[in-house]
């Protein structure tokens, strides 16, 4: 008895059940749920247990799928690549330009004051800036840059990857932050006296080093973004669609188990890109 | 859960009670009873008023609980929940959904007090002799079914009522006329380039679809059968013009809320779109000018009525019945009547509102003094007249009810893929 209390196995695995139990119950079994759903019918008031591919079928044999995944795809990728330019920026500002350590905390909390606010009030805000009569067209109007305000800055895929560009730079920021300041400086110091040009020093000593910062980054910002369907529906005025909205719509129609359906094929395409992007680099390793 | 302490099978022994007591007339255990009476409606919202919920306590004596849902949810909770709800606030083309499963029960006529009063629509469809039933779910051809437990609907009136209509309007275009600066008269101007960039339409399928059946049949392009129970092909080419025109940028944005409706017209971002008459008074009383614009094809209207649960017995049904005796009174009548909408029985309202609010809402005539809201806020300044007009002007051209049509699915599928386009 004594010896199998002592046993190393059921410390561990005691340890770890309070994580097991909770992640079972509200993380796989809702995931099993929503599977198990997406192969039932619905009638117009209700649904009912079955077995059927429809909801798959429908999916995969409509256009608009097609053009809602590309879609979702298209403001993943774009607001991608702005963040982690941003987010690389700033965080080499913050590593290497600002000195006394306390400056560097202040400033990277600064970057997180936005979140004070819930995001859905972050992006509303915008609404009147960026208006036919809004802030923005105003200041341009009066500075004699345009002539008629511009209709593109809202309402449009323009106004959606600004929201979410807005919402997520931050999630970049953090990790590639926290990856710049563990970089030795004396690396970068050792390279400077071998020759190596600034932008050398980036490319081959910095950006190698951040990989593990940049690629959680990545996956924050690509997953928040194709799971995302509040900003595109009110940024673009419910003129674009993305798979979230598409799923939206089901669930306001009480079409839950075509709603399951295409949850299933997101969750799955989500976790490809997420694969794809581990084997890149083996966060673990770089951790 | 149910918060009152009757079970259903203490109501049931109420209601027992209550027979013996119409047997052997005692009344007084019956009004001793009614006050513990919880009736539970769950409706659309539209009517859901806690004013009303406190003056059913002030003058009934027993306790209204009201539930707000979406269409859809309340259709769902309707059609397969009837154990959650004793009353059904419901619209008429929801009625044609959900009586057929049975979950409502016919209300008695003769037990009706007002019915002898309640406006030609509701019974035989025409407000004026010569009136011409519009197309769509027209209620009075979803108001009256054979008997209590009747599952068809009813050609003509026959003493079982499906609902007891209780608030209805009729809805067009909503419009900036200064950012404007000339009449509106048709549906039609929606898709006009001129307005391109700056139109809206809402984005609930089911209304929306019948928006753009109003203004693709005003431009000439397509002609419908019934608006109201489109032919897949007639739905495909409707979606097929408006698809057209989104991708031309006529649109500026869609809404599915009040609020966003509201916003998007005073902020200037739209000056014509789709809007309900609240919306209209809301941007108004921001001090913008905003029309709720009578065309010449006429309105899409809407109606809602009270459907009880067919679980309701007893003491409980006694109060219900009650409930709608009082409804059609004429103290909600006044009350909805001020906030734009109309009364079933419009002539017992008009003992609660003041001779000028009747005249303004009513009748059409220009308001003597300044027109308040319910709730005491300046609506319209003294000098203002209704957009539209009077109430015979108003309900008397009527173009399509809203409805439910049989390619339902189908309709809904396409304008998903509208949206998306």
């Amino acid at each position: 008895m004594q010896r199998i209390l002592n046993s190393r196995h059921l410390t561990g695995w005691l340890l770890a059940a309070p994580l097991v139990v909770v992640l079972a119950i509200f993380l796989v079994l809702p995931v099993l749920m929503i599977v198990v759903v997406s192969f039932w019918q619905a009638t117009e008031f209700s649904i009912v247990p079955a077995f059927d591919l429809g909801n798959y079928e429908f999916l995969f044999t409509s256009h608009v799928t097609l053009d809602v995944f590309w879609n979702t795809f298209r403001y993943a990728l774009i607001t991608w690549a702005l963040t982690l330019g941003i987010g690389f920026t700033v965080s080499w500002f913050l590593a290497f330009h600002i000195r006394s350590q306390t400056t560097q905390v202040a400033l990277a909390l600064l970057c997180t004051v936005p979140f004070w606010t819930s995001n859905i009030i972050r992006m509303i805000s915008w609404v009147p800036f960026l208006g036919r009569n809004g802030l923005a067209n105003q200041a341009f109007l009066s500075m004699g840059l345009i002539d008629a305000p511009l209709d593109w800055l809202l309402f449009s895929d323009f106004a959606v990857i600004l929201a979410f560009v807005h919402l997520n730079t931050v999630f970049m920021i953090i990790p590639i932050l926290n990856s710049m300041m563990r970089i030795d400086r004396s690396l970068l110091e050792a390279a400077r006296d071998a020759g190596a040009s600034p932008f050398q020093i980036m490319t081959n000593v910095v950006i190698p080093l951040c990989k593990p910062g940049i690629m959680i980054g990545s996956i924050f910002v690509l997953t928040l973004v194709m799971g995302d369907f509040i900003t595109v529906r009110f940024m673009s005025g419910s003129q674009s669609a993305n798979v979230g909205r598409l799923i939206s719509n089901d669930i306001g129609l009480l079409q839950y188990p075509s709603a399951s359906a295409t949850s299933v094929v997101l969750l799955l395409t989500v976790l490809l890109v997420v694969a794809g992007m581990l084997r890149l680099v083996d966060i673990r390793k770089e951790l | 859960m149910k918060k009152n302490h009757y079970s259903r099978r203490s109501l049931l022994k109420g209601g027992a009670a209550a027979v013996a007591a119409s047997a052997f007339p005692a009344p007084m255990i019956w009004a001793q009873d009614i006050k513990d009476v919880v009736l539970r409606q769950a409706g659309t919202g539209v009517s859901a008023y806690n004013e009303v919920a406190a003056k059913v306590k002030e003058d009934l004596g027993f306790t209204l609980e009201m539930t707000a849902l979406d269409s859809d949810a309340v259709t769902q909770k309707v059609a397969t929940q009837p154990d959650s709800y004793d009353i059904a606030d419901i619209e008429y083309w929801i009625c044609k959904k959900v009586w057929p499963t049975g979950n409502l029960q016919a209300m008695d006529t003769s037990k009706i007090a007002n019915y002898d009063k309640i406006v030609g629509i509701f019974i035989d469809g025409k407000l004026a002799p010569d009136s011409v039933i519009a197309q769509g779910t027209a209620p009075h051809t979803v108001g009256f079914t054979d008997a209590v437990d009747g599952k068809a609907f009813a050609a003509s009136p026959t003493g079982f009522m499906t609902l007891i209509p209780t608030i209805y309007n009729a809805d067009t275009l909503g419009i900036r006329p200064d950012l404007i600066g000339r009449p509106i008269e048709s549906w039609a101007e929606l898709l006009n380039p001129e307005f391109k960039g700056k139109a809206s339409i809402l984005d609930i399928s089911s209304i929306g679809i019948m928006d753009a059946a109003m203004v693709c049949e005003a431009m000439g392009e397509i002609k419908y059968g019934d608006k109201g129970n489109m032919t897949t092909d007639e739905i495909d080419k409707t979606m097929a013009i408006f698809t057209e025109a989104k991708k031309a940028g006529q649109f500026r944005s869609f809404w599915k809320s009040f609020d966003e409706s509201v916003n998007l017209m005073a902020s200037g971002e739209v000056v014509i779109q789709s809007m309900w008459s609240p919306a209209i008074a809301a941007v108004r009383s921001k001090g913008i000018a905003c029309t709720y614009q009578p065309l010449k094809e006429g309105y899409r209207s809407w109606g809602g009525g009270l459907g009880l649960s067919a679980g309701l017995s007893g003491l409980a049904l006694d109060a219900a019945y009650e409930y709608i005796n009082w409804y059609l009174s004429g103290w909600v009548g006044g009350f909805l009547m001020r906030q734009g909408y109309y009364s079933a029985v419009p002539e017992t309202s008009k003992a609660f509102m003041s001779e000028d609010e009747w005249g303004f809402w009513y009748e059409g005539k220009a308001a003597a003094g300044d027109i308040l809201s319910p709730q005491g806020t300046v609506m319209e300044k003294a000098g203002a007249t209704r957009d539209g007009g009077a109430f015979v002007d108003r309900m008397g051209k009527v173009a399509c009810w809203n409805s439910v049509m049989d390619e339902n699915q189908y309709m809904v599928r396409k304008w998903n893929e509208f949206i998306a386009a």
